[in-house]
């Protein structure tokens, strides 16, 4: 029995923080992102990988690993996958996602060995080699990664270059969404897909039971914080990924800057930023349909109001707002900057997206006030500290809305969890009828599945059917027949006289003759005429026909009368028929037998 | 399901003549001057045409009118750097023609008396009365609003019954070759291709192979110049002239080969000590095509891909900008004049010098010797071109850059991609005409390729003898496979046939229905067997000896056998029953009794094999 396997790797399944799912589909063996846990510091940030195969090569056992967009969470592990587990086959991305890449894993690099001192992590160098094995995909290109396997990307939105991908083999096929956004925001458009009914379809589920307020009250909300904390002399931190978020928020801020003509600086942590705001630029066609629309006027990429920060301004007085990176508080610029600032209740840190346990930014939005930091200090938060989902993960309704438009068989929910995706789980087998499965971390899900099979129809023999298909009387379903040709793997249905041609084979007719006896003193013209009358007012929708020669055929059955030899008064019936008519043959000599009515005196 | 196949035939060869008809747009363009009507002939029916495939925004230019004034309601596909080029394009077209509206618009001479009285090459026209006034922006963006954008691979399913492909064509942004397949045949449009590595992204080869029928078209207007060669001399001919200080125009679209154009100056500028003279790029579109050309990267070469991962602007044209080096505007009027300093080097259209800013330019260097004007467009005849402003002192280059398939190429190409039969103009299967010794500028594969004419229709040399069925797997574990040769296998197929959307399904037959109810009265028309329950064909033949003892093995006695001429005669005396053998058929004549007939009919069969 076929069937489609999903495993979440260790971290996957009803977690955020690292997506990594092995899908094992008509034999394909496929990995779904490789990300990491930015919670974590030692060997648990990192899937484990020593499940795919024990002893094998993942090479060997992988026919592709496909990532879905940029941020770590999906391919932080990516380096250290194949350059130290090791895997030589390829890895599907788009062009946004291969180009943005490597600039966030160095990045990462960089924190891990270079300020924290990490041992046994992947070099500069391993993220080159890594990026090598990387072939990139355009949007809605079919990629045949081999004879059987295909992949397909869609838009997802949620971050530029983020993609949801199909994979299929014959007629089976799973979508895996990645993170996506159904709503489009400022800067990046709607996820959509077709309706390519999947056998399963893999969605995350971060915002399983969120239904979030429309994106403008947000925004509103947002700016009037902003706003109000710059007017009271206080500083705006909001930790951001470089890519994504920032951006959106930046053409908010810029608008409203431009708008309330205002003087406050607005500054974002340097380096990347300034690199990630060209990619977008060179990426436009990735953006949403408003900006790209308008790029050759004024592209919106290029800030007026927003400048480069310098570590020093941390310390400047009066108001500010900086964007700073990392978007957890885990690390890096805007660690040192919330560190800074957090003792002042004037501040503000506005954390704009979801935070993974572990880090700061999850601690502070769970309510801590008193954070222990390296070598035992501990750091007292008076700042405000204000949670704004501005996350491009689909909600509830966005789910379930990808769920209408894919129209898959079955669910599996992943990046969720577990309570928010059970209510999730209800709510979609509920309203789509489907099966909906949440595996644990290392729980496989397996699925039968009954592909149909792809056979060649000679046309001569589906026009046939197709013609008379189309004729009025044929309301009900009708039998098609036909003889199947299975030679090697080339199967071929054919008509069965066709069959019986190409195999050089003689057909062989069987007929019968039954000899029906009839009381009839009449003369054997009378009796056929008789006989043709009778089986006219019967078989109405036959062809009945009385020939010259005394004989009557209804459709290809031939019916004759005869004397009999010694009985004078007794008509003898031979009826005839093939094989292929045995029904209506069986049915006319028992007719025949109960013999005919009175003739009208 | 008739009329798509049907359909199928006769739409291969309606996409492939519309798609001429769009490319024709061009090159009828060519006699109109200044005037440009266009041809979209009336041969056939547009309204009947379901799908239009774009092959590269060249090939668009009469996409409205047929978009807006035909009656055709069915979808465009196009790739996105097509749309947008393409939109740039016809933006200029319409902009250069607004810019000199006419009072009144001569037609009388469109009659065909008057026509032939006319001097060449006006008398010279061909169908001038379908000659049509040039499209409006509105009608542009109504026309473009209704393509679908494509992606290279990606697969496009039509009707459920073909599957359509745009594959990379090199020539330019966005630029693609078309697959047109069933399950079980696969036509290639290859227009407008290009193997030179040039900005766009290369030619995709190995998806044509395997091709039933490959209709090739679009090649090298300018089969004997080499493109390389007239890069460079384009180059020496724009330094020479500039050094000795005269001005220099390049009559060209506002994007394509000028990208390359700029690119290479970009390269010469330093060595040739031109770094002081000012570039200008005159169109309206000038500042989209430059900013355009950056954010395709996905439908670039590999270097060009490579320099937007940095993230660096793909073409340096944004490096002369930033340096001041090449300026741009969208007329001569405006911020130009103020610019504008001599001598320089300036890109403007239209390439026909009919109309355009290029016509003020022509004016105001044609009196001197030390201007030039190079030609790079391949579409027309620069003497042509030129005619009308004869006397010129000014020194006329001609290097026409046509990257597209010359006929060594379109050889290397069709070995490579073997396709079983090639389809393509008559033009291109017989030297052309100013070089009718050239034999070597003729396309020359084996089967001959099939050529056709303007107007014409053509019957693609295939037939359809199957078609994808798929049967469902409760069919298939119901099948019951016999090995009639070794590796053959056969299974009888007894099945409901379902078709939507041109799918077609097998389904198992539905269980037979039990009587309803006994209550209701019998008619004697409930019993008549329904034909349509097929009974399948037989074959092999009765072994007599085994026939017979079988028989007896049932419990009939008294059985004799007689020999005949073509077989044998069993006959069953107590039973009044005889039954004929012969090697390929078997006659039972019994009396009516219909068990004893099914008895008998059963045991041959044993020995039968079902089709």
């Amino acid at each position: 029995m076929p069937e489609i396997r999903v495993t979440p790797l260790v971290g996957a399944g009803q977690d955020v923080g690292r997506s990594c799912i092995l899908v094992s589909i008509a034999g394909k063996n496929v990995m779904l992102d490789c990300g990491m846990h930015m919670g974590f510091n030692d060997d648990r940030r990192f899937p484990d990988f020593s499940y795919i195969t024990q002893n094998g090569r993942l090479t060997d056992f992988l026919d592709c690993v496909i990532i879905s967009h940029f941020h770590l969470d999906h391919c932080g592990a990516l380096p250290y996958f194949s350059e130290m587990v090791g895997y030589d086959g390829p890895i599907y991305m788009t062009h946004p996602t291969q180009a943005i890449c490597p600039i966030l894993l160095e990045d990462y690099r960089k924190i891990a060995v270079d300020k924290k001192g990490e041992a046994n992590f992947f070099t500069s160098q391993m993220i080159k080699d890594c990026m090598k094995k990387v072939v990139a995909v355009h949007l809605h290109q079919t990629v045949q990664v081999d004879d059987e396997l295909e992949i397909k990307a869609y838009y997802a939105g949620h971050v530029l270059g983020a993609a949801m991908f199909q994979i299929k083999v014959g007629s089976e096929s799973v979508v895996y969404t990645g993170d996506y956004n159904m709503t489009p925001d400022r800067h990046l458009g709607a996820a959509w897909i077709d309706k390519c009914r999947p056998n399963l379809l893999i969605t995350e589920s971060t915002y399983a039971t969120t239904i979030r307020d429309s994106k403008r009250c947000r925004e509103r909300d947002f700016l009037k914080k902003v706003h109000e904390t710059v007017e009271r002399g206080g500083k705006v931190l909001i930790p951001v990924f470089a890519l994504g978020r920032a951006q959106e928020l930046c053409i908010l801020l810029e608008t409203f800057w431009e708008r309330m003509n205002l003087k406050v600086p607005i500054y974002f942590s340097t380096g990347l930023t300034e690199k990630a705001n060209h990619y977008y630029k060179l990426f436009i066609t990735w953006t949403n349909q408003k900006i790209r629309k308008t790029f050759v006027q004024r592209n919106m990429f290029e800030f007026k109001h927003i400048k480069a920060f310098d570590r020093a301004f941390a310390d400047n007085p009066g108001p500010m707002v900086v964007f700073a990176t990392p978007g957890m508080l885990h690390a890096g610029q805007s660690l040192q900057i919330f560190r800074k600032w957090a003792g002042n209740e004037k501040n503000m840190v506005i954390m704009p997206g979801y935070c993974v346990q572990g880090t700061v930014g999850h601690k502070i939005l769970s309510g801590q006030r008193k954070l222990e930091m390296e070598g035992r200090q501990v750091l007292e938060v008076k700042m405000q500290v204000e949670y704004m989902s501005f996350s491009a993960h689909a909600d509830a309704k966005g789910i379930m809305q990808l769920v209408g438009q894919a129209e898959p068989e079955n669910v599996l929910l992943v990046h969720g969890e577990a309570k928010k995706m059970e209510f999730l789980k209800q709510k979609i087998e509920q309203e789509f009828r489907v099966s909906c499965y949440m595996p644990a971390n290392g729980e496989t899900v397996t699925l039968p599945t009954s592909p149909s099979i792809p056979v060649g129809i000679s046309l001569g023999l589906l026009k046939r059917e197709m013609a008379q298909g189309l004729l009025p009387e044929a309301k009900k379903p009708r039998l098609l027949h036909g003889t199947l040709i299975m030679k090697d793997s080339n199967f071929r249905l054919v008509s069965s006289e066709q069959a019986l041609k190409e195999l050089g084979l003689a057909e062989h007719q069987l007929r019968f003759t039954c000899r029906v006896h009839l009381h009839d003193t009449r003369k054997e013209q009378e009796t056929a005429t008789r006989i043709y009358s009778h089986l006219k007012s019967i078989l109405k929708d036959h062809c009945v026909q009385h020939l010259p020669d005394g004989s009557v055929t209804v459709e290809s059955i031939l019916v004759q009368a005869a004397a009999h030899s010694e009985d004078p008064g007794t008509k003898v019936l031979l009826v005839s028929w093939t094989y292929q008519d045995e029904e209506l043959g069986s049915y006319l000599t028992s007719l025949l037998k109960k013999g005919l009515p009175q003739a009208p005196s | 399901m008739y009329l798509w196949i049907l359909y199928l035939s006769s739409v291969y060869q309606r996409l492939s003549q519309l798609l001429n008809e769009i490319d024709g747009g061009t090159a009828v363009k060519r006699h109109c001057g200044a005037d440009p009507h266009r041809a979209v002939t009336e041969l056939i029916d547009l309204s009947t045409v379901d799908v239009i495939l774009i092959s590269n925004y060249h090939c668009m230019m009469a996409l409205p009118y047929i978009t807006e004034h035909t009656g055709f309601t069915g979808t465009v596909y196009a790739t996105e750097p097509t749309v947008q080029i393409g939109r740039l394009l016809m933006e200029e077209l319409v902009n250069f023609i607004e810019r000199v509206p006419k009072a009144q618009s001569a037609s009388l001479w469109k009659n065909k008396d008057i026509q032939r009285l006319l001097p060449s090459p006006l008398k010279d026209a061909v169908e001038v009365s379908t000659w049509r006034r040039c499209y409006t922006m509105q009608e542009v963006n109504s026309a473009l609003s209704k393509i679908q954008l494509v992606g290279y691979s990606q697969k496009i399913e039509l009707f459920g019954a073909v599957q359509v492909t745009p594959l990379s064509s090199g020539y330019a942004l966005g630029s693609s070759n078309w697959i047109i397949q069933s399950h079980y045949e696969k036509v290639s449009y290859v227009s407008g291709s290009s193997l030179l590595t040039t900005h766009p992204q290369p030619m995709d080869q190995a998806s044509l192979k395997n091709s039933d029928v490959l209709i090739l078209t679009g090649l090298t207007q300018i089969p004997t110049a080499n493109p390389d060669g007239m890069v460079g001399e384009f180059c020496s001919n724009l330094a020479l002239t500039v050094r000795n200080g005269g001005n220099v125009l390049v009559p060209c679209y506002p994007s394509g080969v000028i990208y390359d154009l700029l690119e290479c100056l970009y390269q010469y500028i330093d060595s040739a000590g031109l770094s002081n003279i000012p570039f200008y790029f005159i169109s309206p579109v000038a500042n989209s095509s430059l900013e355009f050309s950056q954010i395709f990267a996905e439908w670039l070469c590999h270097n060009k891909q490579s320099k937007v991962y940095l993230p660096e602007p793909p073409f340096p044209h944004a490096e002369l900008i930033q340096t001041n080096k090449l300026k741009h505007y969208p007329s001569i009027h405006g911020d130009f004049s103020n610019d504008f300093r001599q001598p320089c080097v300036v890109f403007t259209g239209h390439p026909s010098l009919r109309f355009g800013d290029v016509v003020h330019f022509m004016e105001l260097w044609g009196k001197s010797s030390l201007n030039t004007v190079i030609f790079t467009e391949p579409d027309f005849s620069y003497l042509e071109a030129l005619a009308p402003y004869q006397p010129l002192a000014m020194k006329c280059i001609y290097c026409p850059i046509d990257t597209r398939l010359n006929f060594i190429q379109v050889s290397k190409l069709l070995k490579e991609v073997q396709p079983l039969h090639v389809v393509c103009p008559e033009q291109y299967t017989q030297p052309p005409p100013a070089q009718s010794h050239r034999m070597d500028l003729m396309i020359d594969c084996q089967p001959p390729a099939m050529s056709y004419r303007r107007a014409e229709v053509l019957a693609l040399p295939f037939k359809r003898r199957y078609e994808k069925i798929e049967i469902m797997p409760e069919l298939a574990d119901s099948l019951v496979p016999m090995e009639i040769k070794p590796g053959i296998s056969l299974a009888t197929v007894s099945a409901v046939l379902h078709t939507k959307d041109n799918k077609h399904v097998l389904q198992p037959p539905p269980r037979p229905t039990q009587p309803t109810s006994g209550k209701k009265r019998k008619r004697v028309s409930d019993d008549i067997p329904d034909c349509k329950a097929v009974k399948p064909l037989l074959s092999g033949s009765i072994p007599v000896e085994q026939f017979v003892q079988t028989l007896e093995k049932h419990g009939f006695s008294d059985i004799k056998v007689e020999d005949t001429p073509k077989g044998h005669i069993v006959l069953l005396q107590e039973a009044e029953t005889l039954i004929q053998i012969e090697e390929d058929s078997t006659h039972i004549i019994c009396d009516n009794d219909e068990m004893l007939r099914v008895r008998l009919r059963d045991l041959v069969l044993k020995f039968l094999q079902k089709f």
